[in-house]
């Protein structure tokens, strides 16, 4: 092989899936998969409407309802007029157009991003794209995942295919073995708090070295889902045999023969040895400890027991002019440590966090303990699946025991389209992915972290390094 | 989609880096099902208090301010990959956003609704901002045909780049779509010849059989 023809495995996806290339301008690109939600689909069906035109390929497009849903009371009709009407059209837009829809109600239906990989639908090298920018979520399975505006929604639906130029290719390695108490959240907040939000503009990353291959499929996911916070268009990991195990038996994956001849195709989903990025950078996993963010951008975090910086530390010049109005918004100083700080709401859910391991992980850790009687804790399943096995396996007394809400699944507390908020001038631990001002309600003050320091810090009450309690 | 060649235009002045679309267009604002009507919820949480009452010291609410051109901060557009951040600011009136770097699925989306964003040097970024602060009366060129913005009458003017077709597309009011729509024929010949779409989907039908 000469060294032009070794590919890195994002072109070898990449180049599977073109159309046709338009001289001096973008490739077309076949979208295997188009997941639909309600909040950037409805003018993109009234796009198909208004041209008399239907959906291209039914068969490839999956739509459920994640993020207006209420976390109670599911099985009742919402009661915000505005997210009814909003989930509402959303069922008129999939009878009409045939679509397939796992919606309020339906056993399958939970956050678009995490229903994908439970179900089999997300398989290694695929294209995927969704109206959502944690698409690249799905990259964890080695496929081309990423987020699309609404007039992109319009295209799929109406051709199956999309105008893409080629991004640039970026690898970070992690090397080693993490430190006890540390999860992939805090991996991907470490590099995020290194590359700083706009470090991966214009790049799609591969993640790899021995601390991801380590990983379970569900670490990898909340790797890659967190990739656009960093501007990257998608994260993607190569697939192995932890890939393979993770999607066998699924309702939607393939079965008997036809596994077996995916999986010798995937086999050969990886990047080349001699293949050349146009960066790459190589982290330490023992440097690697329990993150937690200050600011109002996931870039801005700092190690557990490190205090906030100040305004000379700030690498980036760029991202001075931030520096001060974040931290007015968030109402901490330089300097100050956040060990010990008294939080009263805490946050465990989300597309990054929700899934059956990360709500098995915290469960483990809460058994036989109680929140601290100042913590509002609140634990949204990403999926109906994942709240029955929550309960199969006992978690929910577990989480009810030691005083934490189990709710029933959708995006809750992360960006609140929904009720659930975090009041004016309050902080939020909180393990979904963006600290940015008003995210969690107007005024809310998200610190981001994992989903054992979330549960550190509803047990003590205070911001806690779970290091100390293990 | 409006055809766009060239404009001339006082600008409002936003020098804040990093603005993601929860600040453009709040998730609150999302439930409509039209593209319409989001301008008045442009930058809604800097803009008004609580009680939606303005607040004076936001640009938007300054009269000395107006303008079809909005120049920003580095990484403008960052975060969630919402359409409606970029319906809001072509709502309100904007037709060009100029800063010195864009995150890529606000640029995106921008290009797809006829709202140019213009990428300059942080020197010239820099060049901007001091004129408009200097003379609130200061106008801006941004020529699409010759890719280029000028403070009007002087000679500092810098060239940007754009996709060449994506500026036929805006030079034109084309829609990616139809260009899309217009390879079919290609598209379902893509689809005979893939060996994996087949491997994949009819494992798919059969599940559902």
């Amino acid at each position: 092989m000469s060294t032009s023809d070794k590919k890195t495995l994002f072109q070898k996806i990449w180049d599977a899936h073109v159309v046709t290339s338009i001289p001096d301008g973008p490739d077309v690109l076949y979208i295997d998969r188009h997941l639909v939600h309600e909040v950037t689909s409805p003018q993109a069906f009234a796009g198909l409407e208004k041209r008399g035109i239907g959906v291209f390929r039914t068969q490839n497009t999956v739509a459920t309802a994640d993020h207006n849903v209420p976390t109670i009371n599911q099985h009742l009709p919402i009661v915000e007029p505005l997210s009814k009407f909003q989930v509402d059209k959303l069922t008129e837009n999939c009878a009409k157009f045939g679509v397939n829809l796992y919606g309020l109600g339906h056993p399958f239906q939970g956050i678009v991003h995490v229903i994908g990989p439970e179900l089999g639908i997300t398989l290694p090298g695929m294209t995927m794209v969704c109206g959502d920018s944690h698409t690249s979520t799905h990259g964890a399975f080695g496929t081309i995942a990423f987020g699309i505006g609404t007039s992109e929604v319009e295209q799929v639906l109406a051709t199956q295919c999309l105008m893409q130029n080629k991004p640039k290719t970026m690898r970070i390695n992690i090397e080693g073995e993490l430190a006890s108490g540390v999860l992939s959240k805090d991996i991907i907040l470490y590099i995020i708090s290194k590359l700083t939000m706009g470090g991966a503009t214009g790049y799609f990353v591969e993640y790899a070295g021995s601390a991801i291959r380590s990983l379970s499929m569900e670490a990898r996911m909340t790797i890659c889902n967190m990739s656009i916070e960093m501007g990257a268009r998608g994260g993607l990991i190569a697939p192995d045999d932890t890939t393979f195990e993770y999607i066998r038996g699924r309702e939607f994956a393939p079965k008997g023969e036809k596994y077996e001849e995916a999986v010798a195709y995937w086999r050969t989903l990886f990047t080349d040895e001699g293949a050349v990025f146009d960066v790459e950078y190589t982290y330490d996993a023992a440097d690697i400890a329990p993150m937690i963010t200050y600011g109002t951008n996931p870039g801005m975090g700092i190690k557990i027991d490190e205090t906030v910086p100040n305004l000379a530390d700030i690498k980036e010049e760029s991202n001075k002019a931030s520096f001060d109005k974040s931290l007015a918004y968030m109402g901490l100083h330089p300097g100050e440590s956040l060990l010990g700080k008294e939080i009263n709401y805490v946050f465990i859910g989300s597309c990054t966090n929700s899934r059956i391991e990360d709500l098995r992980l915290v469960a483990q850790f809460v058994k036989g303990k109680h929140k601290a009687p100042n913590i509002n804790a609140l634990i949204v399943p990403g999926s109906k699946q994942v709240e029955q096995q929550a309960r199969e396996e006992g978690i929910d007394q577990i989480f009810r025991e030691a005083g934490f809400e189990l709710r029933e699944p959708g995006c809750s507390a992360c960006l609140g389209m929904n009720e659930d908020k975090v009041p004016k001038g309050e902080y939020c631990i909180s393990t979904s992915n963006r600290n940015f001002e008003g995210r969690q309600g107007p005024g809310a003050r998200t610190l981001l972290a994992s989903p054992l320091t979330a549960a550190a810090t509803a047990i003590a009450g205070k911001i806690t390094d779970v290091r100390e309690l293990i | 989609m409006e055809k766009f060649k060239k404009i001339t235009s006082t600008a409002v002045p936003l020098p804040i880096e990093d603005i993601d679309t929860d600040q453009i267009i709040p998730a609150r604002f999302l439930k409509a099902t039209t593209r319409e009507g989001f301008g008045d919820n442009l930058f809604r949480d800097w803009r008004y208090d609580n009680q939606n009452t303005p607040k004076p010291d936001f640009v938007l609410n300054n009269p000395l301010y107006t303008g079809k051109v909005l120049v920003a901060g580095k990484n403008f557009g960052c975060g969630s990959s919402r359409e409606h951040a970029a319906w809001a600011i072509n709502d309100y009136g904007f037709k060009v956003v100029i800063s010195s770097f864009f995150a890529d699925i606000f640029k995106g989306n921008a290009l797809n609704n006829g709202l140019l964003p213009v990428q300059v040097s942080e020197e010239f970024l820099a060049v901007i901002f001091a004129h408009i602060f200097a003379d609130r009366n200061t106008e801006l060129e941004v020529n699409l045909e010759a890719q280029t913005v000028r403070i009007a009458g002087t000679d500092q003017v810098e060239k940007f780049d754009i996709n060449q077709y994506k500026k036929t597309c805006l030079i034109n009011g084309y829609d990616d779509i139809d260009y899309l729509l217009s390879l079919k024929k290609e598209i379902e010949a893509y689809e005979k010849t893939s060996k994996y779409l087949s491997l994949v989907n009819q494992s798919q039908e059969e599940v559902e059989a």
